[in-house]
């Protein structure tokens, strides 16, 4: 039979202690973490970007990832959204009675990966077990710290007409895999989720440019709410044109099964930026030699339009209005 | 209405068949098209095959087609 | 994508555009009856394209749209029953209802499945043979066939807790009572390609020669929009009106035999009611007493409630053509896509809807 986690784990005893040091501490060792205190406790100089997120994904595996992983690369590119290099993070973890232990010990294996690529270090954490129904598996809660360097201002307000829009590569990769497991659409894919830490990539960007005015990532909702958040909060408009949107075939084909429009399909290791024209190429040049920037685009570009509007030219030369999501994303037969 | 797209037959068993678009493989039903064979594209719709498609008919559409645009833009 | 990519090529786009204002002189309106075809003429910005002396409008074929709130009503009481699990398509899971929805049923705890087919409902049937699997039947003659599939199917299996609400609808009854009703001239319709597909060309015949209107039956890509519209301003310039299939990858003359045998096995003609044009005769599909077993209505006590229209909501007007989204008072103001009134604002393929997402631009 195999080892489950029990409510006993969450409780702060012995079998919790066992816990955080077997399947935590020693997996993602690290001198803050090793410490156990309450707190991690460290110094940094400079402006800091802080950032929380909670992570629910079900199924906690799919194809290119789990939960760990997500969480892990959520919470660092949120920092490196805002131009930060990633440096520390908090995990909690909300476990439901009944996990398998190598299910869990799998993640957490996850999350030493993912945060070894991104360079950062789990510092300190937390974990819970709830009674069986309470939670679908497990649900993981972060917070990130990063430092910003000297003169680097990110914000989604930012964004000039003229300035050019970047998206680093393909669409739809990341919710068209986690949806290929899921019950009642039952279709195979050699997909893969895109799930990946951008902090290296930003960090390439921003070497070649501090004219860089928005970044941000289009997870939930897809590019489209993204790109509409953007131009909300900038008071622009974006034009964007069809035909340059990268979009893998794979995608096209359950997009077309299920009736999803790739604009609104969640990515998990995408970025979109923001760059004034004059320094857009220099920044373009700089993602195409990152490994998460090899496939970039530029989309389009920002006018002064009406404030928070998206508009597409099809491929037949006309536009239409790309709106946000709303609501949840639903298969359709019509 | 009515999303149906086309789809490969890739192979069958019995009544249902792996089906394949761009990468993407699906099990489809054959209840209402029996007659179709692995290599034909079907029109599927919410997992059923609703008809073999008409390769040489899109071939034909797709020459007309290109005929009025090669006409338009000679006139 | 094979024959879907070749389907959006612009340089053939632009030859059929140019083609069509070539040709086009006398002003017509043509009415695409189909959701999906209004949703490509959307997404496409197809409208923006077209010559001023084309008027395009939307007609009725949308099943989600047409679904009475009596009928939809029906559903979500039987979602109500206690073990009961309704499978339905992901388009009915937001439409409001009179008083509820199935999305908002489903959050209070009722059993409610989203399926991409009726093949997913049946294996979940397998999977809870101890619940009641009922499967929501919504969709015209494209899908009426697929669900008489799955009855034959759990026969076939010995799938006792197979059950299906039927609210499927035919759609040449429908275009009939339309066009009788005068409220709505046409010199042209785009006939639904997958309804085609299973009843071929000949039901749309009496259009032609009854009421002297071009019909020609389309695919659904840009490209099969733009042509079905050439061939229909050219049969009307030169004054005729008949039945023409454009979309000959996928229509046959005499349409899907087999489909069509099993949907007259499984169901019979019966009156359904379609959302702003009451009952129509012979519209709707029933399940034949052969079937009662599987038939949700015979096998379940629905009380529903009474049916309550949203006051102010102008979906019916919307789906005969007689208004756009811009004439209703309630559009874009307190009917919203996140907060809709009516289904014309929920179902992809709605025409307020499309408005609303597609925006600006769109010349009719």
């Amino acid at each position: 039979m195999e080892d489950k986690i029990l409510l006993a784990h969450g409780s702060g005893g012995r079998l919790a202690h066992d816990l955080v040091e077997k399947s935590f501490v020693k997996t993602l060792a690290n001198p803050l973490l090793t410490r156990l205190d309450d707190s991690a406790v460290f110094e940094v100089s400079g402006r800091l970007a802080f950032t929380t997120d909670s992570y629910v994904v079900s199924p906690i595996f799919f194809p290119g990832g789990d939960i760990g992983k997500l969480a892990v690369c959520g919470t660092v590119n949120d920092l490196a959204m805002s131009g930060a290099r990633p440096l520390y993070l908090s995990l909690a973890f909300i476990i439901e009675e009944g996990l398998l232990l190598s299910e869990l010990e799998k993640v957490v294996n996850s999350v030493r990966l993912a945060a070894g690529e991104a360079g950062v270090e789990i510092v300190t954490g937390d974990t819970k077990v709830v009674p069986r129904g309470s939670a679908d598996r497990l649900f993981i809660n972060t917070a990130g710290v990063g430092l910003i360097p000297e003169g680097v201002d990110i914000s989604g307000g930012k964004a000039k007409p003229g300035d050019k829009v970047i998206l680093s590569g393909a669409i739809g990769d990341h919710g068209i895999a986690v949806m290929s497991q899921r019950e009642g659409l039952s279709f195979a894919t050699k997909l893969e989720s895109d799930c990946a830490p951008l902090g290296g990539l930003v960090a390439d960007m921003l070497d070649a440019s501090q004219n860089i005015n928005c970044l941000r990532d289009p997870t939930r909702g897809g590019l489209a709410t993204t790109l509409n958040e953007l131009a909300s909060q900038s008071k622009v408009s974006i034009r964007i044109e069809e035909k340059n949107i990268p979009v893998r075939e794979e995608v096209l084909g359950a997009c077309e099964m299920l009736g999803f429009d790739p604009l609104y399909i969640a990515n998990e290791g995408r970025l979109v930026a923001i760059v004034s024209a004059k320094d857009a190429d220099k920044v373009f040049e700089a993602m195409k030699k990152n490994k998460y920037g090899k496939d970039a685009v530029i989309i389009g570009e920002v006018a002064a339009g009406p404030a928070g509007r998206v508009v597409m030219k099809t491929v037949l030369g006309a536009h239409r209005i790309v709106d946000m999501l709303v609501g949840d994303l639903l298969p359709r037969i019509c | 209405m009515c999303l149906a797209i086309p789809v490969l037959i890739k192979s069958i068993e019995d009544k249902e068949a792996e089906a394949e678009i761009g990468g993407i493989t699906r099990r489809i039903s054959l209840w209402l098209t029996p007659e179709a064979k692995v290599g034909d594209y079907v029109l599927v719709h919410t997992g059923y095959a609703i008809n073999v498609l008409d390769q040489e008919q899109a071939e034909e559409t797709l020459a007309l087609l290109r005929e009025i645009a090669e006409a338009e833009e000679a006139g | 994508m094979k024959y879907i990519s070749e389907f959006r090529r612009s340089e053939l786009a632009e030859g059929l555009i140019s083609h069509i204002r070539h040709q086009s002189k006398e002003p017509a309106r043509f009415m695409e009856f189909c959701g999906g075809h209004t949703v490509t003429i959307f997404r496409y910005g197809i409208r923006q394209v077209l010559p001023p002396t084309i008027e395009m409008v939307s007609g009725p074929g949308c099943p989600i749209c047409v679904t009475a709130n009596a009928d939809l009503d029906r559903a979500i009481a039987l979602a109500q029953i206690p073990g009961v699990i309704i499978a339905t398509f992901g388009d009915m899971l937001k439409v409001p209802g009179s008083r509820s929805s199935l999305q908002k049923i489903k959050a209070e705890g009722a059993g409610v499945l989203t399926v991409y087919s009726t093949m997913d409902a049946l294996k979940a049937a397998e999977d809870n043979p101890d619940r009641p699997m009922v499967f929501l039947g919504i969709g015209f003659e494209t899908t009426a066939p697929t669900v008489a599939a799955s009855i034959l199917q759990a026969e076939e299996k010995g799938i006792k807790n197979y059950y299906v609400l039927s609210l499927h609808k035919l759609c040449p009854p429908v275009i009939r009572a339309l066009l009788d009703s005068g409220e709505v001239e046409l010199q042209g319709l785009v006939c639904p390609g997958h309804v085609s597909t299973i009843i071929g060309s000949h039901p749309w015949e009496f259009i032609a020669s009854e009421y002297g209107i071009p019909c020609v039956i389309s695919g659904f890509e840009p490209l099969d929009i733009l042509q079905s519209v050439d061939m229909l301003v050219s049969q009307v310039e030169k004054g005729q009106s008949k039945v023409e299939i454009a979309y000959r990858r996928g229509v046959r003359p005499e349409g899907n035999r087999q489909a069509l045998r099993l949907m007259e096995q499984v169901f019979e003609p019966a009156p359904a009611r379609w959302r702003g044009m009451g009952e129509v005769a012979d519209s709707g599909l029933k399940l034949r007493g052969k079937y009662r077993r599987f038939d949700a209505e015979a096998n379940f006590n629905i009380e529903p409630g009474p049916a309550v229209e949203p006051a102010g909501c102008i979906c019916g007007d919307i789906l005969r053509g007689v208004k756009t989204p811009a004439d209703c008072p309630l559009f874009g103001r307190v009917c919203l896509p996140e907060s809709p009134v009516g289904p014309c604002m929920v179902s992809s393929e709605g025409s307020c809807s499309a408005y609303y997402l597609y925006g600006e631009g769109h010349g009719g």
